[in-house]
């Protein structure tokens, strides 16, 4: 039972790091390859998944115990909803410039199956205060992970990070990278890398403890 | 133009140009995951473009019938979840009844598709492009329709990619990601066409 800090920490790092959404369970690829043409989308679509994240899972848990089994997953749906709703209004009335570029997507966040996911495997069978940790865990790992990706195809198909002009002035964007092929280019080699880096350290534990 | 041919090109360019998922990311995760067969992703494909022609009809009218009426706009995205899931349901046990064995093919894709963003995103897209009944039944099923096909043929590439030899760490959803780029160049080459 994760009553103390220690397995919180362990809960939220759970979500960051072995079951990174975006990684590790390949969940969530739409939004991931669609809005990570810049660093600043990547980062604003991962907020808003967090917060929806966040509050469905606080809410899933509270109610868990009055949700009848057979009809759950409409129910899970409705109450995801209700955030992505408030998220949507919000970004509309405080970032009108994000909402247009996230566009469809916002809306979008209800089907994104990490939220249904966490939801379903985490909020339903957990207490309160775990549960919103997940999310939270969940929506740092998903938020990460995007924010990464959408700083790497802005760096090479912009030239800029965050919209700041880092490379020199006659480097010629690749414009690729930003559209469409590049965006499943760029999360293909991105998630080659991280099998690989993740391999290299798991063979090292091993050859440690054979040692 | 006549009306026909406006129809006709916006029926190819659901299909090729505006692919769902080589230029609008929807629908990636079953792009991905149901993909490892051709009979299998087939099944899936024909199952969404049922869902999608029958979500784009109903959710039409509930937006323009119902919630343009009331002034409950900002209900959208919840009513048009719950048309699907309701609809998704509803298909399921008809099909159960009327004709098992189309149900015994489609059967276990069904549920699945409640979750398919593309589904939604038929929805959302054609309330914010405006189209009218029409072109929305059409963009739902033209569209799933080129959903369809690229899931078939990543199906065909990734049946091929099984016996490849690639390094380990780009093993599944890597090569599948990298395929799906190159894909995605041939149908930019689309974009000209109409």
């Amino acid at each position: 039972m994760p009553k103390d800090n220690k397995s919180l920490a362990s809960v939220f790092f759970n979500g960051v790091i072995n079951e990174n959404p975006t990684f590790r369970l390949v969940l969530g690829t739409c939004p991931t390859l669609a809005v990570t043409t810049s660093a600043i989308n990547g980062l604003g679509m991962g907020a808003a998944a967090t917060f929806v994240l966040l509050g469905s899972n606080a809410v899933i848990s509270l109610l868990r115990n009055f949700i009848p089994d057979k009809v759950r997953i409409p129910a899970f749906i409705v109450v995801i909803c209700t955030f992505v709703t408030m998220v949507q209004m919000l970004m509309q009335a405080f970032v009108p410039s994000l909402y247009d570029a996230l566009g469809m997507f916002i809306p979008l966040i209800v089907v994104n199956c990490i939220i249904l996911a966490r939801a379903e495997a985490f909020a339903s069978k957990n207490r309160v205060l775990p549960s919103i940790v997940d999310g939270l865990g969940m929506g740092v790992g998903f938020t990460l992970a995007i924010t990464v990706m959408g700083a790497i195809r802005e760096l090479i198909g912009a030239g800029t990070v965050f919209g700041i002009q880092v490379m020199s002035s006659g480097y010629q964007p690749m414009l690729l990278i930003v559209m469409a092929s590049g965006g499943f280019l760029t999360f293909g080699l991105y998630l080659g890398l991280f099998n690989l880096i993740v391999n290299r350290i798991e063979k090292k534990k091993k050859g440690g403890a054979a040692a | 133009m006549s009306e026909l041919t406006k129809i006709l090109l916006f029926m190819v360019s659901c299909i090729l140009s505006h692919n769902f998922i080589f230029s609008r990311f929807l629908g990636c995760c079953p792009f991905l995951g149901v993909s490892n067969k051709v009979s299998t992703a087939a099944g899936m494909g024909l199952a969404v473009t049922f869902v999608m022609t029958l979500a784009s009809l109903f959710t039409y009218g509930v937006y323009h019938w119902l919630l343009v009426p009331l002034g409950l706009k900002y209900l959208d995205t919840i009513s048009f979840i719950l048309v699907i899931a309701a609809l998704v349901q509803f298909v399921e046990m008809f099909l159960k009844k009327s004709s098992p064995s189309l149900y015994g093919a489609l059967g276990i894709y069904l549920p699945l598709i409640t979750t398919n963003c593309a589904v939604l995103g038929v929805a959302v897209l054609n309330v914010s492009e405006g189209y009218n009944l029409v072109y929305s039944v059409l963009n739902g099923t033209f569209g799933a329709l080129g959903f369809m096909l690229a899931i078939v043929l990543m199906a065909g590439v990734r049946e091929r990619l099984e016996t490849a030899n690639i390094p380990k760490c780009l093993r599944g959803f890597p090569a599948s990601l990298i395929m799906a780029s190159m894909m995605a160049v041939g149908f930019m080459g689309f974009t000209g066409l109409v």
